[in-house]
């Protein structure tokens, strides 16, 4: 069974194979090599038993697509195993992903400490929308560790951040952030969205809940709207009575304790048994198809979009037009070693660049590039452009646009996979406009 | 649900449902560095099925406080222990793995007391590969993904847990690693490697035996659970195909059905 | 535009063909981001100045002419998918309430509803009031100064009592409450914004979708609620929301839109944008299809409903047969104010013998399928002493009104002679002894 001189390894399948197989099984699915799509709302039951059983979770099954559908649970083992986790729950977007990993473990009264370097959608929801339901959130700068520290207080629940921050690429250190939460007997819930498990899996590195949406490098397509929360197993919800709605009996459910039934599942478990069920962000059939499609070229795609991004960070740092190039590749970005071991395998796509001339001329630029899309996303195979401080942060005064790590010059690009010459050609194009601004007008 | 035996806190689950002592008791044995959470897909069954259950961590596993036991016979004794604890006289054993050398040795120790007896990924005996058991020993996690690979079958490999959103081998990988490698997983391996007295025990036993192999079980093939099965008079055999030694979670529900058929057929109850 | 719903099914909306080819069918836009025109575009768009597509989690084209055609259907003026009927009906709440708030509720109200509103918003700080509506001023009795609406089910199970809709939105009105109808179980044959509700949700997986392939919900703004009437009642609509440079939703929309539309467009922008429960553009698609035959299917839901109802009160083994139309007095009186062309496809029965009688009769169908749904086109029926009412207590379910030998069929469009031979050997069957032993 071994080779005596290594000694045996452990043959279960490694991330490519993972990324093609997880998570099904064509001999239970009539011998279908390809995942079907199951799009019904409800399931037969054999018989009254068997549906008493399954609501009380007696045993494991589809009652109803809200809460669970075949084809999205292949979609959630495949997110699960890729990430080493042991259970995950699909959800329609990232952000209800975040919204119910939050109410999976928050209540009015609680509270949370976060990453200011975030999504301006979970921005949105931290600063504002949440405090309407009770919950308080203390804002950290990603860079500043010990600050996490500070800002625990009695009821917090837990810490939340993205690894690498949007926009300012400012890299959380995620090892000691654990530990800060562990020591306080609290969660670390990290959106690891840009990254994906390809390039970074935030288990190995003490996180305890990842979230990701996956309507970004996961699927890559840009087709689909999704979103999944991930649990790493690990995190001991019984340790201190912080989290009562996970180890106390449940009234929603005959008085079920999650964390003493279902252990390291638990906290999938209650986000589904009870948020995706009374909340219903539920996942289409269709879509957690399309994800599946994207994420079985994952491995091949994330290597292109790493290669092409440090042959842009090269282009851009050797540009005239360009001021600055923010880029954990870069060998003076302060992260520069941080980024080395949390991604070893690429630093990811997403560049932030200044660009000479200030804000007339990103504004120049983005109207003129033709191959780089100028929408609001980032993540998709194709190449894509947006200039923050006239677009997805305009709503944001000027104090939170600072907050956030904004300026008037700041252009985000999110490398994809065409061929290295075509982005620069067309970049070449964005940058003769903005050094005549005047040319290109903007009503 | 908390209670003491020996003077140490055990923790069983009770599969959703309060303990009732009007009840026929159910008692469910975990394998080696396990808990009792691998259960859950049986002992909720049952438990709203008219059954006391109770779903053991072994001392020193899960959140049962004490040591680890180091011989199969010292655990087959605190099993009857249990019973006693918490006020009854007889019970119904469903064992996987490790816990199936465990429930034999107890079923021929203390014949009046276990009324039927399931055997889940059951043989006389366990050896152990002994780079495995070194790996443990060590405290290396590595055991424990060993362990995963060899205990999941081909299909179980790729998933397709019956519960949605989970997956098989990280999760039995974590409850694995839940407590320290060395005092529970290797202390477990140890016992069952020293454990000669399957076959013997099974010799002895006369109630109603239930064995559940696996076509691609590693740790324990169909071939060694027959061998114990035929020792077992009158005992019935039930194999599960495109399925490994984790057949409680990788086909839970073809297990629920034979083991629901055999208990409420062998020890009725009247609730 | 016609104010008959078979051709609203068909053209309600502004859709005539698709901008880009011209294709009458609605095209299915799987997509998640749009490409703007220039910096300006995004500009405005960002800052709600111009309305189009940002994102496919705030608006699609194709979610677009489903929100606008359900909206004609129900005569509101803007809708919003979400998706499932569930997020419709948090989004409901919660684009009214916030921590320290309270709503009141019906007490006849769907199971999966009842745990948001008693256990999980409470966690939220919204606390949910119960009002049983057999006496409107039930609803009147429990405002304070921090009830925020009202909210009900048109067509509720288990007992079917048609809810008195321009009663309680009268009160709600005197007040500034917007009165919120869940009318998932009686599209076409109910419009509760013509009868004073403020708001309409539905889960659009059972009548409207009508084939259950897809999960769907939506909310449809009436536009006939004066949210900045009463500033202190609706904060939500008068206090700036500092999310977009200090909007108050209640004043900026109709400025924006000429139209009163702020609680479709606050549940849009802010709940979606953070919440995030888009509806896929192919299930909007799915619902599309649905939506076209809706009030085709209503018509023979209803009439098929009638026809089984006749044969169940006759039958030796049936205890009691709960439809709109066979309460008493004031509550039979509203089915006939209320619906208008039929009085639903649900029907419920008490089953002689009690909770064995009725596990027999489920487990002795033959057509009808045994699931937890209800609206499919195909009969349904499920026995909630023994799944979805499984995990409340004896008395919870007396109190949710389930007795032990209750059925909740869902009778769908096939032939009424197959649908009543299927109840009829079923029911046959569930009087008989039981031969094997019930494990």
């Amino acid at each position: 069974m071994s080779d005596k001189k290594k000694g045996p390894e452990s043959k279960t399948y490694k991330f490519d194979t993972l990324s093609l197989h997880a998570g099904y099984q064509p001999h239970k699915n009539a011998g279908s090599r390809q995942v079907p799509i199951y799009q019904t709302t409800s399931y037969l039951f054999d018989d009254v038993d068997h549906a008493a059983a399954l609501f009380n979770l007696e045993r494991g099954g589809h009652i109803y697509s809200r809460i669970s559908n075949p084809t999205v649970g292949v979609l959630e083992e495949r997110v699960a195993s890729l990430e080493g986790g042991t259970a995950a729950l699909a959800t329609s977007s990232g952000m209800s992903a975040i919204f119910l990993t939050v109410m999976t473990l928050c209540e009015a009264g609680d509270h949370l400490v976060v990453s200011s370097q975030l999504y301006g959608g979970t921005v949105n929801l931290f600063r504002l929308t949440l405090p309407k339901f009770g919950i308080k959130c203390t804002f950290v700068k990603p860079r500043d560790t010990e600050g996490f520290k500070k800002a625990i207080q009695k009821n917090t629940k837990g810490i939340f951040g993205e690894l690498v921050g949007n926009p300012g690429n400012e890299i959380m250190n995620m090892p000691e952030i654990a530990k800060i939460a562990h020591d306080a007997g609290i969660p670390l819930m990290v959106d690891a969205t840009y990254q994906t498990p390809y390039l970074c899996k935030p288990f190995e590195h003490g996180a305890d809940i990842v979230i990701h949406s996956l309507t970004k490098w996961m699927a890559g397509h840009g087709s689909s709207m999704a979103g999944i929360l991930v649990e790493g197993g690990n995190f001991d919800w019984m340790q201190n009575d912080k989290f009562p709605t996970m180890t106390k009996p449940y009234e929603g459910y005959h008085g079920l304790s999650f964390a003493e039934e279902f252990g390291p599942t638990a906290f999938t478990m209650k986000a589904r048994a009870e948020g995706m069920r009374d909340f219903g962000p539920c996942l289409s059939p269709q879509n957690a198809w399309n994800v599946l499609q994207g994420i079985e070229t994952l491995s091949v795609r994330m290597k292109k979009h790493c290669s092409n991004a440090e042959e842009m960070v090269k282009y851009l740092l050797g540009h005239e037009s360009v001021a600055w190039v923010s880029h954990p590749s870069v060998p003076d970005h302060p992260d520069h070693a941080l980024a080395k071991k949390l991604l070893p395998n690429g630093r990811g796509s997403m560049i932030a660049f200044g660009i000479k001339g200030g804000k007339d001329a990103g504004v120049a630029f983005i109207n003129s590039v033709k191959l780089a899309s100028h929408l609001a996303n980032v993540g998709d195979t194709r190449t894509l452009v947006i200039h923050p401080a006239s677009g997805t942060h305009s709503q944001m005064d000027e104090a939170t646009l600072k907050f956030a790590g904004l300026s008037h010059d700041m252009i985000r690009l999110s490398v994809g996979i065409e061929d290295i010459e075509d982005i620069k050609n067309d970049f070449e194009v964005g940058f003769r406009a903005a050094r005549k601004p005047r040319l290109v007008s903007n009503q | 649900m908390k209670f003491k035996v020996n003077g140490h806190e055990v923790f069983a689950s009770t599969g959703g449902r309060p303990f009732d002592k009007n009840k026929p008791l159910i008692i469910f044995v975990h394998g080696s560095g396990l808990t009792h959470m691998t259960w859950v897909l049986q002992t909720r069954y049952f438990a709203f099925h008219g059954y006391t259950c109770l779903a053991l961590d072994m001392p020193g596993h899960g959140l049962s406080g004490g040591k680890s036991l180091k011989s199969i016979e010292d655990m087959a004794d605190w099993i009857s222990s249990v019973i006693d604890s918490v006020g009854y006289k007889e019970a119904s054993l469903v064992g996987h793995s490790q816990g199936c050398l465990v429930t034999i040795e107890c079923t021929a120790r203390y014949p009046d007391k276990i009324k039927t007896l399931s055997l889940m990924g059951g043989a006389g005996a366990i050896p152990m590969n002994p780079d495995l058991l070194a790996l443990a020993e060590s405290g290396d996690p590595k055991a424990v993904d060993l362990m995963m690979d060899w205990a999941h079958g081909p299909a179980g490999h790729f998933g397709g847990h019956p519960v949605p959103g989970l997956y098989h081998i990280n999760t039995g990988g974590m409850l694995a690693k839940s407590r320290t490698i060395k005092d529970t997983l290797a202390v477990d391996f140890r016992a069952c490697d020293n454990y000669k007295n399957g076959f013997e025990a099974a010799k002895k036993i006369k109630i109603p035996t239930l064995s559940i192999l696996a076509t691609d079980d590693k740790m324990c093939p169909v071939k060694e659970g027959k061998k114990l099965a035929d020792l077992i008079e009158g005992s019935k055999v039930d194999i599960i195909d495109n399925c490994g030694h984790m057949m409680l979670l990788e086909e839970a529900d073809r297990v629920l059905k034979v083991l629901k058929s055999f208990i409420t057929t062998n020890y009725p109850s009247k609730h | 535009m016609s104010k008959n719903p078979e051709t609203i099914a068909l053209h309600g909306g502004d859709y005539r063909s698709d901008p880009a080819t011209t294709a009458v069918a609605v095209p299915l836009y799987r997509t998640t981001s749009y490409q703007f025109n220039d910096t300006g575009h995004a500009a405005n768009l960002f800052a709600l100045k111009e309305f189009g597509n940002i994102y496919t989690r705030i608006m699609n084209p194709t979610n677009d002419v489903l929100e606008k055609r359900v909206a004609a259907l129900e005569g509101g003026l803007a809708a919003l998918t979400v998706g499932s009927g569930q997020a419709a009906s948090t989004f409901a709440i919660m684009n009214v309430c916030q921590s320290g708030d309270n709503f009141i509720s019906s007490t006849d109200l769907y199971g999966g509803t009842v745990n948001l509103f008693t256990h999980t918003l409470k966690k939220l700080g919204i606390e949910c009031r119960y009002a049983d509506p057999a006496d409107p001023k039930n609803f009147e009795k429990l405002i304070d100064e921090k009830t925020r609406c009202f909210y009900a089910e048109t067509l509720p199970n288990p007992y079917l009592r048609v809810f008195p809709i321009k009663e309680v939105a009268d009160i709600g009105r005197k007040h500034n409450i917007p009165l919120i109808m869940d009318n998932t179980a009686s599209p076409v044959i109910c419009k509760p914004l013509e009868h004073g509700a403020a708001v309409v949700v539905h889960s659009l997986t059972k009548f409207i979708g009508g084939h259950g392939t897809v999960i769907g919900g939506c909310l449809v703004d009436g536009g006939n609620f004066d949210w900045t009437a009463d500033p202190k009642r609706q904060p939500l609509f008068n206090e700036p929301d500092m999310s977009y440079g200090g909007a108050k939703w209640g004043e900026v929309v109709p400025q924006l839109t000429g139209a009163n539309v702020s609680f479709a467009i606050r549940a849009r922008v802010c709940l979606l944008r953070d919440l995030g429960a888009p509806l896929a553009p192919d299930n909007a698609w799915g619902i599309i299809q649905g939506l076209e035959t809706a009030p085709l299917r209503m018509k023979q839901h209803c009439s098929n409903a009638e026809k089984t109802v006749d044969f169940l009160k006759k039958h030796k083994n049936v205890e009691r047969v709960i439809y709109p139309t066979l309460h008493e007095g004031e509550i039979a009186a509203r089915s006939k104010k209320y619906f208008k062309g039929g009085n639903g496809a649900l029907v419920g029965i008490e089953v002689k013998g009690g909770v064995e009688a009725g596990k027999k009769f489920i487990e002795s169908l033959k057509m009808f399928y045994h699931v937890a749904n209800i609206g499919d086109a195909r009969s349904l029926a499920i026995h909630p002493a023994t799944t979805t009412h499984s995990q409340l207590t004896e008395e919870e379910l007396l109190a949710a009104g389930v007795t032990p030998g209750y059925v909740r069929l869902s009778i769908g469009i096939e032939h009424p002679d197959d649908i009543i031979a299927d109840l009829d050997q079923a029911l046959n069957s569930s009087g008989k002894p039981n031969l094997k032993a019930v494990g």
